[in-house]
């Protein structure tokens, strides 16, 4: 798969995260779901998240979208564009969500409605963001199910989601979301619901289609060999923090995170020969309402040292792009 | 050695009831139809395909949770088919699974020792009281729970810790064959690890046999001595984990192969390959033929007419495929 | 060491029960409906020691007298003369006897249908569940009249036949439950074990049936008070001197110019007594929801 190399620094980034904080109201306390990040996403880069269950990966987009939960609360500053998103009127939120950025899901069915037709669904967007009429709504959309390989689009588009199977339904709600030509496409775990055989039709689209429209996306996986297929740069998460970002090749050749380092290490992988003794992290993901003081992953590092207890690390840039939450990166 | 599970020509088929008011037809998904194999004693058979093969299906029949249509299922030299309902439930204690979701397999009202300890009353009813905690603490430290949790409820635990519990679950009686259907699928990669690491120790601890299901070749490889494929409730390849991965035969195999994703970006970059096109067909209405003819790549008119038998290509390596 | 130190201090759980409770406290309509309804049951347990009157005692000087402190009928009388503050109490007594006895009967016939039906499934559960739609169609309140009309009005038979029509929305209720939770990975893995299909009911399908049940219990109480209180209003319900707040509420709407006293303390309690209910069954919904985990 062609890998189209980062161009120089524009002046302003597409999507600029600062100081984000998600924090959830609950009765057992408040949940910081998402903790002090920041990052930038620059034009036709693909930016993929990676971490464990839990470490706020979903909350995170959720909140560049602002579709959080109703007890979520959003502090920091989102700049889509060089506009702020955070605080934003609904209304104008509503503009910039699905026509200029674009989202997929694990689940189809979250974004498609039972109940009506693909087609009425798609025009439905277009007429609504666009101002086109139906008949050239629908002439669009269906070149757009032509671009994501639905064989017969002509005739299908007529159809209801669940005529359709799981990897086409995937591949509607990737046209749907392709349907204004967005300049940042945000996509939640579109393959893991999926079969292999059929993940791998998906990612090849997804490269196939960033080609073509050259969007942004932000693509969030647990899958390290997904993550390796496509993204340019890479960004692991957790306990709700940054703990490594880097350009993919650096993260894969030269992790330095203990986390991200032992991550690599605990995958099966189908190119080693026989079968080597797995490396794996011992222990168990935090609990985020009893975040210790320290950093997240110290129960269970093997390299803590003393301060690790005591104090937060901060995330440090320890050469060009390559960013680093560790004490002992701070070690002389 | 001798043969601990022998599985000839087992058919699952479920009636699937039909659609129209009147005269409605029924029909028939085959959801296992006709696999066999057998197992050593400490063995592990990695069993391999996509959502709706009928792996769990498969697993169920073997145990005998669904009613199994057709062929046999030998368990230590006797034919389970021929046995009683009670005699069948004796057999129980010799045979057990772990279940995907580590959650949902624990009941959330009963408690960690509960849990563990029901085979236990089932099968050692006269078990002292002190001796049960003792053996449910003994197995909660071989599967890496710490002991005191006993009196704990499954939802204060992590989906890795539930998993463990049901992998205790299963161990308490010491049984000869151990099935884990998917046992990682549903956990963190880096609590997936910890997982299969426990299992391929246990094994050889116990001299267990064992039938790991997975829809990811990868973690099969890691663990499994022989593999079987399986596509739409057939096997369509089957031989030893280090033939699979060197020669694989099948189709269908192959492009399983190639579909997994490498993490290393220098060689899943530069990967060269077709993913398969299509979905699976559904299982009611399955192609004529060989099964996987509508997403062959080498599909030729012969596929269509007649469906391939099992061969063996090389020693212990079957494939089904007319042209392997 | 480490066994040592484990044994010694072993952690206890917290059940889905406890947590439950713990949510319920936290939640201040259901802790209030809770405090609020325990009073009343108080009071209406306790009525003949609260009151120097009896409930069928006429006192001929007082007919349809305010509320007053000084000759102690602290709510009035009645158009009878009888104390408004004991009829109240009693008629209460009677609402909640009827509520409750009802929906036992509806518990027990509803769950053993419903669990039966869920858990064979098949060709029993069709025949079954096409059993309730059908007495579902059935006009239950003519069917109620008729039997008062038949065997005179039984204090008895109302419990009966209030029971009777509630039961076919557990019996639903709880046969969709089962249906589920058989379906779920433990009761198969139970299965797998070894563990008998009586064990499996009684162990897995039972217990984690109550969680709903008690919601529904507590959701079906009020509603059978409210048919006993409109079976006293079409005047089928309990017989004189007897009462309950249905009949009391008749009696008081009846002259509500001249004395509203006889209709509005009735009322007030049949009304708060309602209210409870539903805050109680809703809190209990909210806390034994496991999505708000
Ligand atoms: N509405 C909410 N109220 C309270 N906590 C919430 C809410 N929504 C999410 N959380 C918590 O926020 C944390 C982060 O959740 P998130 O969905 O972002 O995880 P994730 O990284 O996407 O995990 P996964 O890989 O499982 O999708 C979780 O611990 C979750 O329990
Ligand atoms: N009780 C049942 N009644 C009818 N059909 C069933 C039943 N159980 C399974 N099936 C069907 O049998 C086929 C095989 O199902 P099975 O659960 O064995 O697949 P699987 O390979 O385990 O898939 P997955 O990877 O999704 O777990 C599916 O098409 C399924 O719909
Ligand atoms: S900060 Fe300390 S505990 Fe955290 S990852 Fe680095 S070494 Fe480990
Ligand atoms: S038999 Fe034909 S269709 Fe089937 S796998 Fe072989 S080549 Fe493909
Ligand atoms: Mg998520
Ligand atoms: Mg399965």
């Amino acid at each position: 798969m062609p890998w189209i190399p980062k161009t120089a620094d524009m002046p302003i980034p597409l999507l600029e995260v600062n100081n984000l904080r998600t924090s959830f109201h609950t009765n057992d306390g408040e949940v910081y779901a998402v903790n002090d990040l920041s990052f930038s996403v620059e034009k036709g880069e693909t930016l993929g998240v990676v971490g464990e269950s839990g470490s706020g990966k979903s909350q995170l987009v959720l909140s560049i979208i602002n579709l959080l939960a109703s007890n979520g609360q959003l502090q920091g500053s989102i700049r889509f564009q060089g506009q702020e998103l955070v605080g934003m009127k609904p209304k104008e939120i509503n503009r910039i969500r699905g026509n200029r950025i674009g989202m997929i899901f694990q689940d189809p069915m979250t974004c498609l409605n039972g109940y009506l037709t693909i087609a009425r669904q798609m025009t439905e967007v277009l007429m609504h963001h666009q101002g086109l009429d139906y008949a050239s709504a629908k002439k669009h959309s269906i070149e757009m199910l032509d671009a994501v390989h639905i064989p017969d689009a002509k005739n299908r588009i007529d159809r209801y989601p669940h005529e359709f199977s799981g990897g086409m339904r995937q591949r509607v709600m990737i046209a749907m979301a392709l349907l204004c030509q967005p300049d940042l496409l945000i996509a939640d775990e579109p393959s893991t619901a999926l079969d292999v055989t059929v993940q791998a039709q998906i990612i090849q689209l997804m490269n196939e289609l960033q080609q073509e429209f050259g969007m942004s996306i932000i693509m969030i996986t647990h899958d390290l060999g997904v993550i390796a297929g496509i993204s340019d740069n890479v960004m692991v998460m957790y306990g709700g923090r940054i703990c490594e970002q880097a350009p993919v090749f650096e993260l894969f050749d030269n992790p330095r995170h203990p986390y991200t380092l032992g991550l690599l290490r605990s995958v099966p992988r189908l190119d080693t020969a026989g079968s080597v003794k797995l490396h794996s992290i011992p222990g168990n993901p935090p609990n985020l309402l009893q975040l210790p003081p320290g950093c997240a992953f110290v129960d269970r590092c093997q390299k803590g040292i003393p301060v690790c207890d005591q104090r937060q690390p901060r995330l440090r840039e320890i050469s060009p792009e390559h960013r680093v939450a560790c004490h002992l990166e701070e070690l002389p | 050695m001798t043969k601990l599970l022998r599985v000839d020509d087992l058919k699952i088929h479920f009636r699937i009831p039909g659609e129209g008011l009147f005269r409605p037809r029924h029909k028939t998904l085959r959801a296992v139809d006709g696999i066999s194999f057998d197992l050593d004693a400490g063995e592990t058979l990695g069993i391999v395909g996509e959502s709706g093969c009928g792996k769990s299906t498969l697993a169920r029949g073997i145990l005998g949770l669904v009613p199994v249509t057709g062929g046999s299922i030998w368990l230590a030299g006797e034919e389970l088919a021929h046995l009683s309902a009670r005699e069948l439930r004796k057999r129980r204690q010799h045979m057990q699974i772990v279940f995907q979701d580590p959650l949902a397999s624990l009941d959330p009202r009963m408690t960690v020792s509960e849990i563990i300890a029901e085979p236990l009353q089932v099968f050692e009813p006269n078990l002292g009281k002190k001796e049960r905690k003792h053996k449910v603490q003994g197995i909660m430290e071989r599967v890496g729970l710490l002991p005191n949790q006993i009196n704990r409820y499954p939802h204060e635990f992590s989906g890795g810790q539930c998993q463990r519990i049901g992998i205790a679950r299963a161990l308490v009686l010491k049984p000869k064959l151990l099935i884990c259907d998917e046992p990682v699928s549903a956990l963190d990669v880096s609590i997936q690890a910890q997982i299969i690491n426990l299992l391929m120790d246990i094994q050889e601890d116990m001299q267990l046999s064992m039938l790991f299901i997975a829809h990811d070749l990868s973690v099969v490889k890691q663990i499994s001595h022989r593999v079987m494929v399986m596509y739409l409730g057939k096997m369509v390849e089957a031989t030893t984990r280090d033939d699979l991965y060197r020669d694989p035969r099948h189709p269908y195999t192959r492009a399983l192969i190639d579909a997994i994703p490498i993490p290393d970006p220098a060689i899943e970059r530069n990967k060269k390959f077709e993913p398969l096109q299509g979905d699976l067909p559904s299982p009611l209405d399955p192609p004529s033929g060989c099964s996987f003819r509508t997403r062959c790549p080498m599909a030729a008119d012969s596929c269509a007419a007649e469906a391939p038998a099992q061969r063996e290509v090389s020693e212990g390596h079957w494939v089904s495929c007319h042209f392997a | 060491m480490n066994q040592t130190l484990a044994a010694s201090t072993e952690i206890k759980g917290r059940s889905l029960w406890q947590d439950a409770w713990q949510r319920l406290l936290r939640n201040k309509a259901a802790l209030t409906a809770v405090v609020v309804l325990a009073t009343i049951s108080l009071l209406v347990v306790a009525a003949p020691w609260l009151s120097p009157y009896e409930f069928d005692e006429i006192d001929w000087d007082l007919i349809s007298t305010a509320p007053s402190l000084e000759n102690g009928h602290i709510f009035g009388t009645d158009s009878v003369g009888r104390d408004l503050f004991v009829r109240t109490l009693h008629g209460g007594r009677m609402s909640l006897m009827v509520g409750i006895i009802a929906t036992l009967v509806s518990l027990v016939i509803g769950i053993t249908w419903g669990a039966t039906a869920g858990y064979i499934g098949g060709r029993v559960d069709n025949i079954m569940m096409r059993i309730v739609d059908i007495l579902y169609a059935m006009p239950f309140m003519f069917f109620v009249i008729l039997l008062m009309v038949f065997f005179g009005r039984n204090i008895y038979l109302i419990f009966i036949a209030i029971g009777a029509i509630n039961w076919l929305d557990m019996a639903r209720i709880v046969r969709g439950q089962t249906l589920t939770l058989k379906n779920k990975e433990f009761v198969e893995a139970a299965m797998a074990c070894g563990v008998s299909t009586p064990r499996i009911i009684l162990r897995h399908i039972v217990p984690n049936l109550l969680g709903i049940v008690v919601v529904y219990v507590t959701l079906t109480i009020p509603q059978v008070i409210l048919v006993e209180s409109f079976l006293s209003f079409l005047g089928l319900g309990v017989q004189e001197p007897n009462t309950s707040w249905g009949a009391l509420v008749n009696e008081g709407a009846q002259d509500m110019e001249s004395a509203p006293w006889a209709l509005l303390f009735p009322a007030g309690f049949l009304a708060a007594t309602l209210f409870c209910f539903n805050f109680i069954g809703d809190g209990l919904r909210d806390a034994l929801d496991p999505k708000d985990r």
